[in-house]
């Protein structure tokens, strides 16, 4: 039997060469990403009056292909209004090892929250 | 450097302890975190193993593209072989996360090195495998994810709630397909069943080896990297199958399949794990051809990918000229 179909054009190309690592996590090497198309994180706007949301990532050549392949890749059944790619190595990630120090300022501050008052259960609309 | 070497092993012993207890309250990995080295090489394997499975699978179903029947059946199979390669490239992005690269995991498929599932190593025979396919394969396929949308490892669990989504709708357009053929001819009906002898068992041993010959099983459900047995799944799959058959009006090749009321399962027949372990090897009826296709692909490729990256570092140095 013949099978004629052609497979999917991945994702490959040249030297992405800082270390980098995205919000995702992923941290790609110099040497072993060689020839490889930088890589991409998306974030889709569900629908209006929503935040975009990060759902992935994929590899482009620019910009442009990034929202494509975006587009291609994440909102094949309309999941999104609006799409957001940027550079995996541009985001700025706080690091798990500082987990403790970096939210600690949140932790002690019961007061930040509503339930923190006392409010009688005869006042309406609070 | 002795006290260093303390303080990591230390430092290594906390960070365990934080994984296990992680494991254990059924949160979720992300990442960034620490993790033990096995578990990142079985994660990547197996989501490798995956997301190769998903761009393999394409090839068989994707034969039938310029034949389908009608402006209908074709578009639904477009449809449906683009979502695979959608699939494949969620669990690709899965992977790297863990530190794998994508050029990478592509080479060690197209070397080999790497397996995909076997059941895309049997051919297409006709237009209806393209219904058989979508109803016990992808009815297999989902039988496997569903559970793996609760995985321990946060992207990997991400990933197949996408793609369980969007399964459902490649078994319900394929069990349709076979339902249109069952209401035509007599030769139609045959083609069906022919069809279906032809993918069961196949499809049974897209849950793996036999649990005591599955090694591996007993970590991968202590780290939540798998949450049900091989012969669990697979009994499952029987009990979902066999009213659904009924309801097609064809039968399943296994003169074994019959209710066990004391069970409450349907009993069926070892599947021939000598065939399974043959086609593994590599001697099933499509391995070279499907592999030989991807690297294909792959090298002819080569040229459109370095073109548009010389392209993207054109545009952006006369940008920066401006
Ligand atoms: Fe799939
Ligand atoms: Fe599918």
């Amino acid at each position: 039997m013949t099978e004629t179909n052609s497979g999917p054009a991945s994702a490959n190309g040249s030297a992405a060469k800082a270390a980098a690592t995205s919000a995702n996590g992923t941290e790609t090497k110099a040497s072993s990403t060689r020839g490889e198309w930088p890589l991409y994180e998306v974030f889709v706007r569900g629908k209006r009056g929503l935040n975009h949301v990060h759902v992935g990532s994929l590899h482009a050549a620019d910009d442009q292909m990034a929202l494509h392949h975006a587009r291609d890749v994440y909102t094949r059944r309309n999941e999104g209004v609006s799409i957001w790619v940027v550079r995996a190595a541009d985001i700025t990630a706080s690091s798990p090892d500082e987990k403790d120090p970096m939210f600690a300022p949140s932790g002690d501050k019961v007061y930040r929250h509503p339930t923190f008052y006392d409010i009688p259960s005869d006042v309406p609309h609070m | 450097m002795t006290t260093q070497v303390n303080d990591n092993r230390y430092d290594e012993a906390q960070l365990q302890v934080q994984f296990d207890a992680t494991i254990e309250a059924k949160d979720r990995i992300e990442p960034r975190d620490w993790m033990p080295e096995a578990y990142r090489k079985t994660l990547i394997r197996q989501v490798a193993q995956h997301a190769h499975s998903e761009i393999i699978g394409m090839q068989p179903e994707g034969n039938w593209i310029s034949r389908a029947p009608s402006l209908r059946r074709k578009a639904i199979l477009l449809a449906k072989v683009q979502d695979e390669a959608g699939h494949g490239l969620y669990l690709y992005s899965a992977a790297e996360t863990l530190g794998a690269t994508r050029n990478e995991l592509t080479e060690k498929l197209v070397a080999g090195r790497q397996k995909y599932s076997s059941i895309f190593n049997y051919p297409t025979l006709s237009y209806t495998d393209v219904g058989t396919i979508g109803w016990l394969v992808d009815g297999a396929a989902i039988c496997n994810q569903v559970p793996l949308c609760r995985t321990s490892f946060g992207p990997y669990g991400r990933a197949m709630i996408r793609i369980c989504k969007e399964e459902s709708f490649h078994q319900r357009q394929g069990y349709e397909l076979l339902m249109t053929m069952m209401r035509g001819t007599e030769a139609q009906r045959e083609m069906v069943q022919e069809s279906v002898n032809r993918f069961w068992w196949p499809s049974l041993m897209m849950f793996g080896p036999p649990d005591d010959n599955s090694p591996n099983t007993e970590q991968s459900m202590a780290w939540g990297i798998k949450t049900h047995t091989n012969d669990e799944l697979r009994q499952k799959f029987v009990d979902m199958s066999v009213p659904q058959a009924e309801a097609l009006g064809v039968t399943f090749p296994d003169e074994n399949l019959k209710w066990n009321e004391e069970r409450g399962h349907y009993d069926f027949s070892t599947p021939n794990w000598d065939e399974f372990w043959d086609v593994v090897k590599g001697n099933g009826p499509c391995n070279e051809q499907r592999v030989a296709h991807r690297k294909r692909a792959w090298d002819e490729g080569a040229w459109v990918r370095e073109a548009a990256l010389a392209f993207a570092e054109n545009q952006a140095a006369e940008e920066a000229a401006k």
